[in-house]
């Protein structure tokens, strides 16, 4: 069943939306969704205050369909904790997305704020536009990054994409900022474009793929081998890559894949093969 | 003030001999009185509940500068739990190291109204205070580190009892502290280079004292000062497989001083210290050890340090210890205070049911408090929030009270651990009455707090009310029954006013902030000019800047003692 949200008003302060998932729209009617509550700033509304509702949500989540339409950027964890169902927000939308969800689907046509998928444990996001810093992080002081599922950004991304990340994939078509695959255990981590750099610092696992530029590689890499190709989710990524291992000051043993013909000014590793 | 009438309450107060007796009882003016009448009399209906003095926590690390770097290098604690603010609260954050108000908030709730922080770094009184004055409804007080102090070291080595009495007694009145508190006394010290001690008779690098001298010393003094409590000892070696030993090493050191059967000692967490065997593969409970000397003396008061199973965050002044836990558990760490002659450590940790070595800790803490027979000898506690948060104290009486609570999570925990722990043997299970000494009754004895922890006549009218009948539940079959009414009272009475309701907070007040003052005596006049050469010499903070002066404390609450010095 589809469940159609548009927001009756632009948002000034964030609006706190972690009701807004297939779990808690599951069984009730719109009337019912219409008052669930939800906090916007440190007020607290009902949802049919802030948002006109259609719809009703079906027998079980995974029936339910949420379509996000309108300015929603102040909108936060929409699809927080979800386990099954879809959520497709029309346009762009604020910070973490689908926090800690379990399963399900989230589309984004525009742009996601930071922490998009940050601690999430199954399940799929995809974002058409950018994302900001955190995709897939864990959350600040923690530990528990990413545990599993798929996120797919089309656009770029920020700083620290898939910190402490244990497991799962992230994909980046555009660029990433500084600091990708950070504290990462496990898991990989492709990005089409390039990198500012510091990527994989202090990773003790998983693979790290940039098919663009990065500046330079930290000091506490070392370099493996030249691969011709890399292999991510079923897909061959035809290189030639430098593959570097790290973080040595970590002890790690983690795997970054850098593109050997994006990256003339990184030829001197070659002669330590 | 509103007059009150608690009415046909089944009322626990064991120190007056009252177990469950339906009877009334009548507050005026923030105190218990023998009846009220007239109009404006406020009644509460409490038939069919239990009613007992407001809850009394003996060891609660819930302010201080070590709590609130805690507070800073866990904000994944403050994120999964937070409170939203009411008409009457304010907002707040955090699951094992809550900000400052929201702790008041759940201490009310629970039906506690007199919780001790058990570690002030002499030099962070201020800071101390600052969050107390900030913690709400609550009355508290804070012990000062003294095991570890300089002044203190240097005159217990030349044998200066009664100088080293004078300056407890000025440090006391400069910090407002309640209590002497001993961290691994000498090992803090030792730890400002890098070491530790071994034992009680290991000394003190370039201080040449051992630490059952300190033990000793501060024992003579705190009884030459006449103090409301004990001296209150976190052991040396705690934390290690085999430390049993020390504990009981450090309970027989002052044997010999305690004079009738008054306490001279407290050993506090001594689940922590109840640890047997040489190694964490052969580790094992020494809780059997620590109960039977305990149950054949009466100089000794222990509190439990419960493990529960959770995530918390683990922080003592005791810094070599919380390195090797760093080092164990991998996790990040804070180092502190090093400067202020103590030296906290704090790591994030979680106890996992199927770890050996943390379900045997587990074991230890019930076993301590089972074995032990007289309930006025070990208090509830869970060392806050060093073996699990303090909310989780209603689950520790349902274990309390309950074999088969215990058994349900015995049959969770690591097999090796369940073959290996008594509790199978144990079939003792607390009564209320029981209940009620070790969370209130007995923790306010022992902190020589004459108007807490009882509901006699001139009694400060702080009581709590739980919703459970004792006629009609069995309460060692329907635990989680009495796990709710503990965790939410259904009033909680502070200073003759209803402070919480239906376990939500109506009502914020000021709690009082108990301090020791030791009446001025010739010799703490006549050390002051030694100290403020010291002063000079060593220390960062002016003498005059050290003292915390008394309305800095927003609801001061002096316990006068004449000192014999």
């Amino acid at each position: 069943m589809v469940v159609t949200l548009r927001p009756k008003r632009s948002f000034w302060v964030p609006v706190d939306a972690e009701c807004l998932t297939p779990d808690i729209f599951a069984g009730k009617s719109s009337r019912e969704i219409t008052a669930l509550k939800l906090r916007e700033g440190n007020r607290e509304r009902a949802l049919g205050e802030l948002f006109e509702v259609e719809g009703e949500g079906g027998a079980t989540p995974k029936e339910v369909s949420i379509q996000v339409f309108g300015d929603v950027r102040k909108v936060r964890r929409i699809g927080a904790r979800m386990s099954a169902g879809e959520i497709v927000v029309h346009g762009d939308i604020g910070m973490h997305l689908g926090e800690e969800m379990t399963g399900g689907r989230i589309m984004v046509a525009g742009s996601a704020d930071s922490w998009a998928g940050s601690m999430m444990k199954k399940g799929t996001i995809e974002i058409k536009g950018d994302a900001g810093d955190y995709v897939g992080a864990a959350y600040r002081g923690s530990t528990a990054g990413m545990s599993g599922g798929t996120i797919i950004i089309h656009g770029n991304a920020g700083n620290e994409v898939g910190c402490f990340m244990r497991r799962g994939l992230i994909k980046v078509y555009g660029n990433v900022g500084q600091f990708a695959g950070m504290h990462m255990r496990n898991g990989v981590i492709l990005v089409r474009g390039n990198s500012e750099g510091r990527a994989g610092a202090e990773m003790t696992g998983g693979r790290i793929v940039i098919c663009g530029s990065i500046p330079s590689i930290l000091p506490t890499f070392t370099i493996d081998s030249v691969r011709p190709r890399v292999k991510v989710d079923e897909e061959e990524i035809s290189g030639p890559f430098y593959m570097f291992v790290g973080d040595l000051a970590e002890g790690g043993d983690g795997r970054l894949y850098v593109s050997q013909t994006r990256n003339p000014h990184l030829g001197f590793y070659e002669k330590y093969l | 003030m509103a007059e009150l009438l608690i009415k046909n309450g089944f009322v626990y107060d064991p120190m007056n001999n009252i177990d469950g007796e339906r009877m009334d009882l009548a507050v005026k003016d923030g105190k218990i009185v023998e009846n009220v009448g007239g109009k404006g009399v406020k009644i509460i209906n409490a038939s069919g509940m239990v009613v007992m003095p407001g809850g009394v926590d003996i060891h609660s690390h819930i302010a201080g500068a070590k709590v609130n770097a805690g507070r800073l290098l866990r904000p994944e604690d403050h994120f999964k739990d937070v409170e939203v603010k009411t008409a009457v609260t304010r907002s707040g954050v955090g699951y094992s190291i809550p900000s400052t108000f929201t702790t008041g908030y759940r201490y009310a709730r629970m039906g506690y109204t007199t919780v001790m922080d058990p570690a002030m770094p002499p030099l962070k009184a201020r800071h101390t205070h600052e969050e107390l004055n900030d913690t709400p409804i609550i009355d508290k007080a804070s012990y000062p580190l003294l095991g570890d102090c300089w002044f203190v070291l240097e005159y217990l080595r030349e044998n200066m009892i009664e100088e080293c009495a004078a300056y407890v007694a000025w440090t006391m009145n400069a910090t407002k502290g309640y209590a002497v508190k001993l961290v691994n006394p000498g090992g803090l010290e030792a730890w400002g280079f890098g070491r530790n001690v071994r034992d009680i008779d290991d000394p003190v690098p370039h201080f040449n004292i051992t630490p059952r001298e300190i033990i000793r010393g501060l024992c003579k003094v705190n009884q030459l000062l006449k103090m409301p409590h004990t001296i209150h000892v976190h052991t040396n070696n705690l934390g290690k497989p085999g430390n049993y030993v020390t504990a009981l090493e450090t309970m027989k050191c002052v044997e010999d001083l305690a004079k009738g059967d008054k306490p001279v000692i407290h050993i506090t967490h001594c689940q922590f210290s109840a640890f047997k065997g040489s190694d964490w593969r052969t580790f094992e409970s020494g809780a059997e050890e620590i109960a039977r000397y305990v149950n054949q003396h009466s100089h000794a008061t222990l509190d439990m340090g419960q493990v529960v199973f959770t995530d918390t965050t683990t922080m003592t002044a005791d810094g070599p210890f919380q390195y090797i836990l760093h080092q164990i558990s991998g996790n990040k760490w804070i180092n502190h205070d090093v400067e202020t002659e103590t030296s906290a450590g704090i790591v994030p940790f979680r106890y996992r049911r199927k770890s050996y070595v943390h379900a045997i800790q587990w074991s230890i803490g019930l076993e301590l408090s089972l074995l032990i027979e007289d309930p006025w000898k070990i208090y509830l506690t869970t060392d806050h929030p060093n073996a699990a948060p303090f909310t989780s104290y209603p689950r520790v009486v349902s274990w309390l009270m309950s074999q088969a609570a215990r058994e349900k999570v015995m049959k969770k925990i690591n097999r090796k651990a369940r073959r290996r722990s008594l509790l199978p043997s144990i079939d003792r299970e607390y009564t209320l009455r029981e209940v009620a000494i070790v969370t209130r009754a007995g923790p306010a004895k022992a902190l020589g707090l004459t108007q807490k922890g009882h509901l006699g006549v001139g009694a400060d009218a702080d009581i709590a009310i739980y919703n459970v009948n004792p006629e009609r539940v069995n309460l060692s079959k329907k635990y989680k029954t009495v796990r709710r009414a503990f965790q939410r009272a259904a009033y909680t009475i502070k200073n003759g006013e209803v402070v919480v309701k239906n376990g939500e907070v109506v009502k914020s007040v000021n709690g009082k902030t108990f301090w020791v003052n030791v009446k001025a005596s010739p010799s703490i006049i006549e050390i002051a000019p030694t100290l403020q050469r010291e002063f000079e010499k060593y220390y960062t903070v002016r003498y005059e800047n050290y003292q915390v002066p008394t309305h800095h404390l927003a609801v001061s609450s002096p316990v006068l003692v004449e000192a014999r010095v």
